[in-house]
């Protein structure tokens, strides 16, 4: 584990969708070093806390990374404020990422602003990865073509129908594992949907990753706000989503 | 380059700047980005009796110009410091405060007996965390209730004591007076005062604790009040902490009385913050002729 703090030059900004940005940010130092499900610390000026956002793309080569969020409160209102060419101060790479290697064939559950982290995985699984997604509506919807530009296969779905399958994400990953089991399920999204897919995968036997998310301070696990209760060994403690997570085998993770 | 060392009760200080308590772990983390020893020293997450979980989540919430926190002392208990953390911290060349807290003072004092025979440097009694339902605030808000812990810690260690005082209380003179009498060798403060958050879409208070301590910048003009009147009304040397978040804000609250200064919730937001102070203030004595930054100490001098 290793992670620097600096400014960093945004090189570039979108807007994905209604109050969601996606910035590129050149940061060799933690681009190099950073892995899928990885997270960085962000300033938002003048807010004594950083904002913890999820690493959705991450260019080696070019030294870049590419974070995806959404606009909660004024914290993150702050950040969005930031255009190309600006600083911005970041905290990383932190936590630990998804474990990757060991798996052939993946399914990605995203719900809404979870789908991010999903991107660097479907790049490492190619056409092998199915990437469910799940969005308010039609308008909400984000990284789909990303998704598709691995080759993966994405399944979308939509609360009220307007844009693919109507419908919550649990019940295309019901389909999708009575059509053929992967071998690994990750997800991120709004804990009811974790819980759920958690659930499945449990119900089918097919082991589950899952990236949680706290409100959070120091962000590398010294100060132990971001708790999370976890069962290891039989006994249950608090693991902090920064430094034991973000994301988590879900059979440590108790609801 | 000002001599930036100092002495609190007896115990050397490269320089006045020591990391607050629970906002540092056991420092392995921020050893990623810096070399511990740069630090003057490092007060450790408190730790008890035995291993502690903790208060569910949220334990945090952002605050105007600070935060609450609740996390109600989560540590591994003080045998495990003693066998895997004291002798990691024993060679990072800074001078170690064992922060101690429990639920009872008897377990106060059966935490400070264990560390009598290590390498700690110094001893922090913590009577004022605002997050545990028993023990903390509860011995810390009244004088009876910390002459009464401090008396029993007291007997059962020989190191260096410093006792963490309270802020949420009418009088801290008094209790700082009750704990000075008890053979405190010097005092820490402040501690977090308590406060509160609600979110008003779900009319819940954002902590799962309901309150927790706030910090941060906001409370500093609270703790230079705070070091102020203690540091003139007690003999044994005080250790000055609140929001302080530069070397300036260091150097006023010397100023105030403290011989050294704890920082804590600034490094949430800038994590070479410790190292960033101690260079401000190795400036701040060239540009202002001062050889040693412990000639600063108390140096207010009052309307």
């Amino acid at each position: 584990m290793k992670y620097t703090q600096g400014k960093y030059p945004i090189v570039k900004k979108k807007t994905l969708a209604k109050e969601i940005y996606d910035l590129e940010i050149l940061c060799p130092d933690i681009a190099s070093v950073a892995v899928a499900g990885q997270f960085v610390n962000v300033i938002a000026d003048g807010f004594t806390l950083r904002r913890p956002i999820s690493i959705c793309g991450i260019d080696k080569e070019k030294g870049t990374l590419r974070i995806v969020f959404e606009v909660r409160g004024k914290g993150t209102k702050q950040i969005a404020t930031k255009n190309e060419g600006e600083l911005i101060d970041i905290l990383g790479p932190l936590g630990k990422g998804f474990p990757l290697s060991e798996y052939k064939t993946a399914i990605t559950v995203g719900g809404g602003i979870g789908t991010p982290p999903m991107n660097e995985i479907a790049k490492h699984f190619g056409k092998n990865c199915r990437a469910i997604s799940g969005f308010r509506n039609a308008a909400a919807v984000i990284l789909q073509d990303d998704l598709k530009s691995f080759g993966a296969e994405t399944i979308l779905c939509t609360d009220d129908g307007s844009a693919g399958r109507k419908g919550f994400v649990t019940e295309a990953l019901k389909d999708e594992l009575s059509k053929e089991k992967p071998d690994v399920i990750y997800a991120c999204g709004p804990n009811v949907m974790i819980k759920g897919v958690v659930d499945l995968a449990k119900e089918a036997g097919v082991p589950c990753f899952i990236s949680l998310e706290e409100r959070m301070g120091c962000g590398i696990g010294a100060c132990l706000v971001c708790a999370c209760r976890t069962v290891k060994n039989g006994e249950e403690y608090y693991a902090h989503v920064c430094k034991d997570g973000p994301v988590f085998n879900s059979e440590e993770v108790i609801f | 380059m000002a001599d930036l060392s100092v002495k609190v009760a007896g115990v050397d200080f490269k320089n006045p700047v020591i990391v607050a308590s629970g906002t540092f772990g056991y420092g392995r983390e921020y050893e990623e980005l810096f070399p511990l020893s740069v630090l003057g020293g490092i007060s450790t997450k408190g730790t008890t009796g035995q291993r502690r979980t903790g208060n569910p989540s949220p334990r945090i919430a952002e605050t105007p110009s600070g935060i609450l926190n609740s996390v109600g002392l989560q540590n591994p208990g003080i045998d495990y410091f003693i066998a895997n953390e004291l002798p990691y911290l024993k060679e990072k060349n800074t001078t170690i405060v064992a922060n101690i807290a429990g639920s009872t003072p008897e377990e106060c004092a059966e935490v400070a007996a264990k560390l009598d025979g290590t390498d700690v440097d110094m001893i922090e009694l913590n009577i004022s965390c605002p997050n545990v339902k028993q023990g903390g605030a509860a011995f810390g808000t009244s004088c009876q209730g910390a002459s009464g812990v401090t008396k029993i810690v007291r007997a059962a260690t020989k190191k260096p004591l410093m006792v963490k005082l309270s802020p949420n209380v009418t009088n801290i003179v008094e209790i700082a007076k009750a704990v000075e009498a008890e053979g405190a060798d010097a005092l820490s403060l402040i501690n977090t005062l308590l406060g509160m958050r609600i979110d008003i879409k779900t009319r819940r208070p954002i902590l799962k604790n309901n309150v927790g301590g706030l910090s941060g910048p906001c409370v500093f003009p609270v703790a230079v009040r705070m070091v102020w009147q203690v540091a003139n009304a007690v003999g044994i040397d005080v250790v000055g902490m609140g929001g302080i978040s530069s070397a300036e804000d260091a150097v006023e609250m010397m100023m105030a009385g403290a011989k050294a200064v704890q920082i804590g919730t600034v490094l949430f937001n800038n994590p070479y913050a410790a190292v960033e102070i101690v260079d401000g203030m190795n400036r701040w004595c060239d540009e202002n002729n001062i050889k040693s930054i412990s000639e600063i100490s108390g140096t207010v001098e009052k309307w």
